[in-house]
């Protein structure tokens, strides 16, 4: 009896335990899955918005037969580096592109004329544009309403194939914002790869070191500075690179400017090397001795083992460590945003200047006004670093599964 | 015993929060941020109560528009939109200068060039011009620093030097007014503007004409008799209904000790 009602607790204990981990596991699960969709239902909304900014138009003269305009063009015409029609392919009587914006309106009234309350504003901007055959203005809508007898251009929504292809990254220009990820994206992908490039051999090496060949007193020395490196701030590595790193490279290289994509690439290698050192260590460790020790008993010495015994056994573990490494460089933040320079170019090697994905979305975020399509530009940022991420994961797990096999 | 506890925890929340409702608020641009927090401070040694919160001056126009705060904050003049949105909803605004900030264009110290018009700086900083020979210097690519688009410095520059033309894309954006001067310092060809207060010796300001005949270099004096052209006024605003409850404090902001304070914070007095 009373052995009885000890095994009916002990069950009992144990089926709590088992409820309360499959109810952290899903809860924490599904808060997971609620973040990315949060992450992507924010940033669809981008494609939603007009090219314009919100609550302004681009009207022309009435009689001006323009129809429509990319915000690249847009963005030419009011940086004047488009100035006249003919380039655009209309005829208009005066050649020569007049550009308006609301503050403008003084140079054409007085303040008198718009009146105390502005009640003869919309009249006044509908008269400018007709007076002026050649001029395309940016106004507010709410002027547009009533008796608005210029053209306005409908220019349709933000397109994904813009966004995705384009090549310049100005997400606070007026009247069009241009939001062109591809130099973003490439920045990412050059840095990330180069520090990944610089931190593997590094890594494995000191792990491999550390593991096998260090004495005991060595390791005990080695094993915490490395992870003393993984508690330092980001900033403080940002600030290190920017002094340290960025005038080095400018000088070894003989470059016109230091803040390179390498010198992201370095200190995130840095950075990287403590989660890649100290998994790829724990891992070659759990090589089970027999292992090792047979294969030394046929005949094989030190460095046979280690290559063909047990880098092959603990290959998973390593993987495992270079992943959260990559992952650690793709997403950091701070260090990159000190030492790239932050230029919004295509780069073509890694001794440019580049723009990063997280350093953008850092940067940026704290002034976007919320909801706005800036803010949502972020989001999608943020979709596809999830993505960038998402798949180098699955290709590395496909690949380390692969070599499993093998060794099996 | 839970209805006690809840209550208690409103008593707690009123008492912490009714300060706060009685005070001034004040809202809007990071630059004047700094600023504001000094003033607030020494009046309130002098028993006035203000509470001071950044966020960039469009939101602190926008929150003088729907009445959260008192007194705006800003380091532009109103945009022709704002005026136009506040008209609408019948309020009447003031506008009272506090103190002026001057954007020094610097260089590097081993650069020749002493001095350049607003042309050349639109052209160099939309990319036109691209090497330091075509404005004078030695034959050298011209590496351009920018600060973030999030900064009002930024839209400052923009705005009054590159006359709303947009930046080239492949200007370098720095973080911080520390960064610029920290790559300025370590780059020969580089050009990039920080604010006056932030101007020292490991790098070199450069004279700016906006006519194009007479060079000013970036100074206090300059700035406040105003023949240096970068200049733009920290702003304050208000509902005129409201004038008897921010009065004081204006006043203090404009007083003798006041404007001391100014000039400590790295700006310029406005007498």
């Amino acid at each position: 009896m009373n052995r009885k009602m000890f095994r009916g607790k002990k069950y009992f204990i144990e089926a709590l335990w088992e409820g309360l981990l499959k109810i952290s596991g899903s809860v924490t699960s599904i808060i997971i899955i609620l973040i990315i969709l949060f992450l992507f239902s924010e940033g669809m909304g981008l494609f939603k918005n007009n090219i314009v900014e919100d609550g302004y138009v681009v009207a022309v003269n009435s009689k001006n037969k323009i129809e429509n305009l990319s915000p690249q063009q847009i963005k030419d015409i009011f940086d004047s580096k488009i100035v006249s029609w003919k380039e655009l392919g209309v005829d208009v009587s005066e050649d020569e592109i007049i550009i308006f914006r609301l503050d403008d309106v003084t140079n054409y009234v007085s303040e008198e004329e718009i009146g105390e309350n502005l009640e003869n504003l919309p009249k006044i901007l509908n008269q400018i544009l007709e007076d002026n055959p050649n001029m395309i203005a940016f106004i507010p809508e709410s002027y547009t309403k009533s008796n608005f007898s210029s053209k306005i251009l409908d220019l349709g929504n933000i397109k994904i194939s813009d966004f995705l292809s384009g090549k310049e990254w100005f997400p606070t220009a007026s009247p069009a914002p241009q939001f062109g990820v591809v130099p973003i994206v490439l920045g990412t992908l050059w840095v990330s790869l180069g520090a990944i490039l610089i931190a593997l051999p590094f890594g494995l090496a000191v792990s491999i070191y550390s593991a096998e060949l260090a004495s005991n007193r060595l390791h005990k020395i080695i094993k915490p500075i490395i992870e003393l490196l993984a508690g330092i701030p980001s900033v403080v590595y940002g600030f290190f690179g920017l002094i340290v790193i960025v005038p080095l490279i400018q000088k070894v290289f003989n470059l016109d400017v230091g803040e390179t994509g390498l010198a992201g690439s370095i200190v995130l290698a840095i950075m990287a090397l403590p989660t890649i050192i100290t998994i790829a260590e724990d891992a070659l460790r759990s090589t089970p001795r027999a292992m090792k020790e047979a294969s030394l008993a046929l005949g094989a010495n030190k460095w046979q083992t280690i290559v063909k015994v047990t880098i092959p056994y603990s290959i998973s573990g390593i993987t495992a460590g270079v992943v959260l490494g990559i992952g650690r460089a793709i997403g950091e933040t701070m260090a990159v945003l000190m030492v790239t320079g932050n230029a919004a170019v295509i780069p073509h090697t890694l001794l440019e200047p580049v723009r990063t994905i997280p350093a953008t979305i850092a940067a940026e975020l704290g002034e976007a006004p919320k909801g706005g399509a800036h803010y949502e530009a972020l989001f999608v940022l943020g979709c596809i670093l999830f993505i960038i991420t998402l798949i180098i994961n699955l290709v590395v797990e496909y690949i380390s599964s692969k070599n499993k096999n093998k060794v099996a | 015993m839970k209805n006690i506890r809840e209550i208690a925890l409103i008593i707690a929340l009123v008492v912490a929060i009714t300060p706060f409702l009685n005070a001034q608020k004040i809202k809007g641009s990071d630059s004047v941020l700094p600023l504001s927090q000094k003033e607030a401070e020494a009046y309130g040694k002098k028993g006035g109560k203000v509470t001071v919160t950044g966020g960039g001056s469009g939101v602190g126009i926008a929150a003088l528009m729907d009445g959260s705060t008192d007194i705006a904050q800003s380091s532009r003049k109103m945009k022709f939109g704002e005026k136009a949105k506040l008209q609408k909803a019948g309020k009447k605004i003031k506008e009272v200068t506090v103190a002026y900030d001057a954007l020094a264009v610097v260089v590097n110290n081993s650069n020749k060039v002493n001095q350049l018009s607003r042309q050349q700086l639109e052209d160099i900083f939309t990319g036109k011009i691209t090497n330091w020979k075509q404005v004078g210097g030695a034959n050298m690519k011209i590496i351009v620093y920018s600060r973030e688009t999030s900064s009002g410095t930024y839209e400052f520059f923009k705005e009054l030097v590159l006359k709303n033309k947009n930046y080239m894309s492949s200007v370098l954006s720095m973080p911080a007014t520390g960064a610029i001067i920290q790559s300025v310092k370590q780059t020969k060809g580089a050009i990039g503007y920080v604010g006056l207060a932030y101007l020292n010796k490991e790098v070199k300001s450069i004279k700016v004409s906006f006519d194009g005949k007479k060079y000013f270099a970036p100074s206090l004096a300059n700035s406040k008799n105003k023949t240096y052209p970068i200049v733009r006024p920290l702003l304050y605003f208000y509902e005129l209904k409201n004038e008897k409850k921010v009065k004081p404090f204006i006043d203090f902001v404009l007083s003798q000790q006041g404007q001391a304070i100014v000039s400590k914070v790295g700006y310029i007095p406005v007498k």
